[in-house]
């Protein structure tokens, strides 16, 4: 007999499960290593709790209802649960202090499009660390933790949440017409964010710099030659460069542009890139307001692999066959790796 | 010798904006003489083409099968239509970037019934609501709840026109050109909905770790004359 299961969820199986153990032991090692302790926490939450933070997409999707009427969810993150945690559970202890947790989240998704509505997350969250320091020991982490999982190609896209507010701010683009600039470079349409800038009524070169800063992504050459505005927007993306280690700093990729979809997020904002993966392997960022919402205002940052991506992209790179070879990594100098290897595309 | 295109893998797309798209290659530096005469073929290595449905598109580039790729607006507009998450008004369509608009394939999606007195208002002032028939589904049932009218959908796969004229409903969204077909049938245009053209979409991973090939490429694209 053949019984359903809902799409986007999957059984795991004693093969992929040891494998999947591989991966998410190396991680425990890592985070373990560098002091932050393992939580776990309940699945089910009260919709009221959660609701406190702002996740914008990323909101809890799906809702039961108790034996006594109450409205529970589904946590949708670890991040927002380890801030009830925080300061529910640690209301005096004094910060920092350091989790991680390997854990299943649950999403809602677009039909037709193999979207996980379970999804294996496993990541850390550093709670009274301020940036740039805290940025960059977690940056330093997540790389450690991918190093130790046996990932080779991958990247670091490092930006902030915070820019291109800031940047209209400084450029004196009207309030209202905000939102819809920035919702419209949320979705990466550069076409419609060249259209309003041009119906705007803007000066010429304040949409010049609204359009191309959100596209400049590289080296720290990147960060050179800004005009003003940017300039002091991008300086906290600097001072957490400088203080990475040298191995982590190299896979730093400046992105202008970088945004994620959870809207919590205040300050440094990063994925995680490998070339055998068209999508991002995970992210996170620094959420300085979010634990204020639970009553014990801390800045903070943290992040999240994706355990299934990270499996997919581990067995890209011993086949090779990554559809996205790298460059030869945004530094500006020295020749171009072959952009592709042999073979076909994934 | 590296192709023009930097090692980049581009997806374009057959049908009515192939021609273009080929020429606009072509005015790259690359060699399309293989991709012009080889209609069954679908992988082009050597020069980093692959070939497919404009509504494939966008499927290849959001995996990273390939970096880059061609559609049209109307492509990106319907999948970006397509029902939402729960919370989400819409869906946010896929994960790719929009780059540039390459000003060709210009065409415009509308509302177009029989000629003389307007059959989809009757409908919709007698019967409440209005039948519509069309290949974009998502992109007509928005236009219709934007402007606060209640249709019916009817997806059909090809022949739009013939819906209208055999009573099957009173109307059709589609995509024209010239206008000639509708002509043809003795449709009129009735509204303009969504202008399209051509768009030079990305990967998201692609664009970040082939920055300089991408960049390179979209400069010689404007450069070149695009719109």
């Amino acid at each position: 007999m053949i019984h359903r299961i809902p799409s986007g969820t999957r059984d795991v199986l004693p093969e992929e499960t040891r494998e999947v153990h591989v991966i998410t032991e190396a991680l425990r090692g890592v985070f373990e290593a560098h002091g932050y302790g393992e939580i776990s926490t309940p699945a089910l939450e009260y919709e009221a709790v959660l609701a406190r933070a702002d996740m914008a997409e990323a909101r809890p999707a799906y809702r039961v209802f108790d034996e006594s009427g109450a409205v529970l969810v589904l946590r949708s993150d670890m991040t927002v649960p380890i801030a009830r945690v925080v300061a529910t559970r640690y209301p005096t202890v004094e910060p920092p202090l350091r989790f991680c947790y390997v854990a299943h989240c649950y999403r809602g998704v677009r039909p037709q499009r193999g979207q996980p509505r379970e999804l294996l997350q496993a990541g850390i969250e550093l709670i009274g660390s301020p940036a740039p320091q805290g940025t960059a020991e977690a940056l330093t982490v997540m790389c450690d933790a991918l190093d130790a999982v046996g990932l080779k190609g991958y990247r670091v896209g490092l930006g902030d949440a915070s820019l291109f507010g800031a940047l209209m701010a400084s450029l004196q683009v009207p309030e209202r017409a905000r939102p819809e600039l920035l919702a419209t470079l949320a979705r990466r349409d550069f076409v419609q964010l060249e259209g309003l800038l041009a119906a705007s009524g803007l000066p010429d070169d304040a949409s010049r710099l609204l359009l191309s800063v959100p596209q400049l992504r590289g080296g720290p050459e990147v960060l050179a030659g800004l005009p003003l505005p940017a300039a002091e927007a991008v300086s906290g993306m600097r001072q957490v460069h400088e203080l990475l280690p040298g191995e982590v700093a190299e896979r730093v990729i400046f992105d202008l542009g970088l945004l994620r979809s959870i809207g919590y997020y205040t300050g440094a904002v990063f994925e995680v890139y490998d070339p055998a993966l068209g999508a991002p392997l995970g992210g996170g960022g620094r959420y300085d307001e979010l634990l204020g919402r639970y009553g014990r205002s801390l800045p903070a940052v943290g992040f999240a692999l994706g355990i299934d991506r990270l499996h997919i992209a581990l067995t890209g790179e011993e086949r090779g066959t990554g559809a996205l070879a790298d460059e030869a990594g945004g530094s500006g100098t020295g020749p171009t790796h072959p952009a592709r290897e042999e073979g076909t595309p994934r | 010798m590296k192709p023009p295109t930097n090692g980049l893998m581009i997806a374009v797309p057959r049908g009515a904006l192939f021609e273009d798209t080929v020429d606009l290659l072509a005015s790259l530096g690359l060699d399309t003489r293989e991709l012009r005469n080889n209609d069954r073929k679908l992988l082009f290595e050597d020069i980093g083409v692959i070939t497919m449905r404009p509504s494939d598109v966008p499927t290849y580039v959001e995996a990273g099968a390939a970096d880059l790729g061609v559609t049209g607006k109307d492509v990106l507009a319907e999948q970006a239509l397509s029902q939402g998450a729960p919370g989400e008004p819409h869906g946010s369509g896929r994960e790719v970037y929009e780059l540039l608009d390459l000003g060709y394939g210009r065409c415009t999606m509308v509302l177009a019934t029989t000629a003389g007195p307007d059959p989809a208002a009757q409908a919709l002032r007698r019967l409440g609501v209005m039948r519509v028939a069309t290949k974009y589904p998502n992109i007509a049932a928005h236009h219709f709840e934007e402007t606060g009218r209640q249709a019916e959908i009817v997806e059909v796969r090809g022949s739009v026109e013939l819906a209208p004229l055999t009573g099957l409903v009173e109307a059709i969204v589609d995509l024209t050109a010239t206008g000639t077909t509708l002509r043809e049938n003795n449709l009129v245009i009735r509204e303009e909905i969504l202008e399209c053209t051509a768009r030079l979409i990305a990967n998201p991973v692609a664009h970040k770790l082939k920055a300089r090939a991408i960049d390179g490429l979209l400069e010689r694209l404007r450069a070149g004359g695009a719109a």
